[in-house]
């Protein structure tokens, strides 16, 4: 891992919490609700399992001080099924998002495209006649980057998904009870 | 509390004689399963209405011991349930149907909410085969009530209902209490499961309700303590939540701090007591809202620093270091930035503080709350001549004087709330229940229903507004049929007193959609079969309390009192606690009572 792939600590108000909640229907309900009752929006949300049972993993991107974050904080962690919270924000981490980007490329631009991708690290996933899929992961930015790039050859669609973080440290996770901050 | 004259009008279900629990194992309905828990729970009064949802939750509870109240209306029921839980500390039940049942519970489950009260809340949902279908009386009251509950759960398999209600009581219980919601769908009432039970304690694994103070946090706060000059603390809700009441007395006892009570923690400590300052805030003492300003610390225990209590934050208590005892992590930095946060319960907090607490006197600080409090430390309402008015003020210090300061008070919400607070020193914890937090109208008469069957022997009144009283009056039919008994005290004073007084205040007098006319409220006692009194002055106050306490029975009573009489005095909304409005000290057209030096009692 080099330090160009870790994202630093941000100095602004955006903040990064890793939710770990239990896998149930409703509890996407319950940690949205707690934003929206106070106006706040989520910039970006991403859900998935976990190698455990039973449990799954959220990262939220939304904009918060440090006060702030910490009564968000405070307030996920009153919900019944959420497990544990991180607030990431300030810690050495890798945060990465998806995308898959299709593009109009027929068969003479297409070498010239694919010659574009190597540079971002990206790779084309499908190849039609008339089109091609690329997937891209990094940071926003760099996907920003590359749609820009993209653009003059004709984007017909774009899917990102929210941010996945994940923290440096070698320590697990601890899921029980009893682990509040 | 029930009496014998009181026949119910409609006649009483047919139950079957063996009213008792089945034995483990048995193959019951999810009805059935939902009773079994409830008895197990130690249920032995729910309040509810029926409706085609929760139809076979209300067939199968004729088997069971448990009574039930049917409230004229959902938003009684779930008041009741409150009410019952603030009076015994137990958790409340209420029932409701689908649809509109469910969704008339939601302003008493807020309520609830806002004042951290237990309360377990069933309601039936449509069957489970056709949710989000918009079926006949379908509500997604699980997503209704999400904000406003404590948790909630939607059920919709039998095998599910004994293990959710087991944890809907927990949660609501543990930790700092609150409403949970349980929504079983009519198919998880009507399918059959196994009956299971295990006492084990519950371990959720999210679920923190405990939290351990930490040594270093307690050696912190003696030292505070020791260092401070002018110490106060502020007392709320979580000293009778928590059961804190002896230990905070020792804690006083030892330090020789005042103690001021927010609304909720009226009770809390007693208000006769020579260290109790009384309630702080909006509508509290002027000096102790000066003594929260002049104090070098405050110890907060058990009370979130809402923003009736604080006024402008800006300003609060700029001189004052904060200690703040509190169960809830979310509560912490929340509204008052605190120099020593001390996460736990109050209790467990002050008997680890007590043994390392050296005994102090403060004659200093004391002799400047007592220069403080000067003349304005009397109301002195009953030397005041009525001139032939009745004020209510008057009424609720009669009230107080009468009943000797015993009397369980259900107080509504508005002027009389505060009056009630200001006038009626509870001595006890649990012996004033007040919707603080949300501040419901309509609350009071259900909820004093409720506490009657947590406190069967004791002396109940009801202090309402004539407003607050008319939204949930159609209850006095329940009164009347379970042969409940309340005393009822309407501070009718045609207004909406509340708002009129902001509109006198802030609105340049517009009494816009303020005056209210009222039914005559003596008939409509007679109406429902029950007494009904009224005193006009002063010097009727003492007969009709004294007739009201010897009848059996529900009374209503009208106190006719001045219609703008205003509550001082007053920090206006977001004000500084220094700038409070004070009483003017001479009588006025809007201000007839004034504050004297005198004491003749």
């Amino acid at each position: 891992m080099t330090g160009m792939d870790t994202t630093a600590p941000e100095a602004d108000d955006r903040r990064t919490f890793v939710v770990h909640v239990e896998d149930r229907p409703g509890v996407l309900d319950r940690v949205a609700s707690l934003f929206r009752r106070r106006a706040r929006n989520i910039d970006s949300l991403h859900v998935g399992p976990t190698h455990e049972e039973g449990v799954s993993r959220m990262t939220i991107e939304c904009r918060a001080d440090a006060s702030q974050a910490k009564r968000l904080e405070a307030n996920l962690y009153k919900l019944v099924p959420v497990l544990r919270v991180d607030d990431v924000t300030t810690h050495e981490r890798v945060q990465r998002v998806l995308a898959l980007i299709k593009v109009a490329v027929g068969q003479t631009q297409r070498p010239e495209v694919l010659q574009l991708l190597e540079v971002f690290g990206a790779r084309a996933v499908d190849v039609g006649t008339e089109m091609l899929v690329i997937e891209m992961t990094g940071r926003p930015s760099q996907v920003k980057r590359l749609a820009g790039v993209l653009e003059p050859y004709g984007i017909v669609e774009l899917a990102q998904t929210g941010a996945v973080a994940m923290t440096r440290s070698v320590e697990k996770p601890e899921l029980g009870r009893g682990k509040a901050a | 509390m029930l009496h014998a004259d009181a026949t119910p009008t409609a006649p009483s279900a047919t139950r079957t004689p063996e009213r008792a629990l089945s034995p483990l194992g048995t193959e019951l309905s999810g009805a059935a399963l939902l009773w079994e828990a409830l008895v197990r729970e130690g249920v032995d009064v729910v309040f509810g209405y029926p409706g085609g949802a929760i139809m076979p939750a209300y067939d199968a509870m004729a088997r069971y011991p448990v009574h039930h109240v049917l409230t004229r209306h959902e938003q009684g029921a779930s008041h009741m349930a409150d009410g019952y839980a603030r009076a015994s500390g137990k958790v409340g039940v209420c029932l409701a149907t689908s649809g509109p049942g469910a969704t008339n519970l939601v302003t008493g489950i807020a309520t609830a909410m806002l004042d951290s009260v237990p309360m377990v809340c069933i309601t039936g949902q449509v069957p489970s085969s056709v949710l989000g279908t918009d079926a006949f009386q379908e509500t997604d009251i699980t997503g209704v009530t999400l904000p406003i509950t404590k948790h909630n759960y939607l059920v919709t398999k039998p095998e599910e209902v004994v293990p959710t209600l087991r944890e809907a009581f927990y949660v609501a219980r543990s930790g700092r209490p609150g409403p949970v919601v349980v929504d079983i769908c009519k198919d998880a009432q009507q399918g059959k499961a196994r009956l299971e039970w295990d006492d084990a304690p519950l371990c959720l694994p999210g679920y923190r309700p405990e939290h351990e103070p930490l040594p270093a946090d307690l050696e912190e706060a003696v030292r505070m303590i020791e260092a401070a000059e002018k110490p106060l603390i502020l007392a709320g809700h979580g000293i009778i939540e928590g059961d804190a009441t002896a230990q905070l007395r020792a804690f006083v006892d030892a330090t020789d701090i005042p103690v001021s009570q927010t609304l909720l923690g009226l009770g809390g400590f007693p208000g006769t007591h020579p260290k109790s300052l009384g309630m702080m805030g909006m509508h509290g003492e002027a000096w102790v809202n000066q003594a929260i300003q002049e104090a070098d610390l405050l110890i907060a225990l058990g009370m979130r620093f809402d923003d009736r209590v604080t006024g402008r934050l800006a300003t609060y208590a700029p001189k004052a270091k904060k200690i703040h005892v509190e169960l809830d992590p979310a509560e912490i930095d929340k509204n008052v930035k605190v120099d020593l946060p001390i996460v736990g319960d109050v209790r467990d907090v002050l008997n680890r503080l007590l043994p390392a607490l050296t005994k102090t006197t403060r004659e200093d600080w004391w002799a400047v709350l007592d220069a403080m409090k000067g003349d304005s430390a009397v109301r002195d309402i009953v030397s005041l001549p009525d001139e032939g008015h009745l004020y209510a003020a008057h009424v609720i210090h009669d009230l107080y004087r009468f009943t000797e300061g015993e009397a369980l008070v259900v107080s509504d919400v508005g002027q009389h709330q505060m009056w009630e607070a200001q006038y009626y020193k509870h001595d006890t914890p649990r012996s004033l229940l007040t919707s603080g937090g949300l501040g419901t109208m309509g609350f009071a008469l259900p909820a004093a229903m409720g506490a009657r069957f947590a406190c069967p022997d004791e002396e109940i009144w009801v202090v309402v507004g004539d407003g607050g009283f008319q939204m949930t009056a159609c209850e006095l039919s329940t009164c009347a049929q379970e042969g409940l008994e309340v005393k009822i005290a309407i501070i009718n004073n045609g207004y909406l007193g509340m708002v009129r007084q902001w509109q006198e205040m802030f609105y340049g007098g517009r009494y816009v959609a303020t005056p209210m006319a009222s039914p005559d409220f003596v008939k409509l006692a007679e109406a429902h079969g029950l007494v009904g009194l009224r005193a006009t002055t002063r010097a009727e106050v003492a007969d009709v309390v004294a007739e009201a306490r010897a009848t059996r029975g529900t009374v209503v009573i009208d106190f006719r009192v001045e219609q703008e009489d205003n509550v001082y005095p007053m920090v206006p909304s977001g004000a500084d606690l220094a700038d409070m409005i004070q009483r003017p000290h001479e009588g006025g057209a809007h201000n007839p009572i004034f504050e004297t030096g005198a004491d003749e009692e």
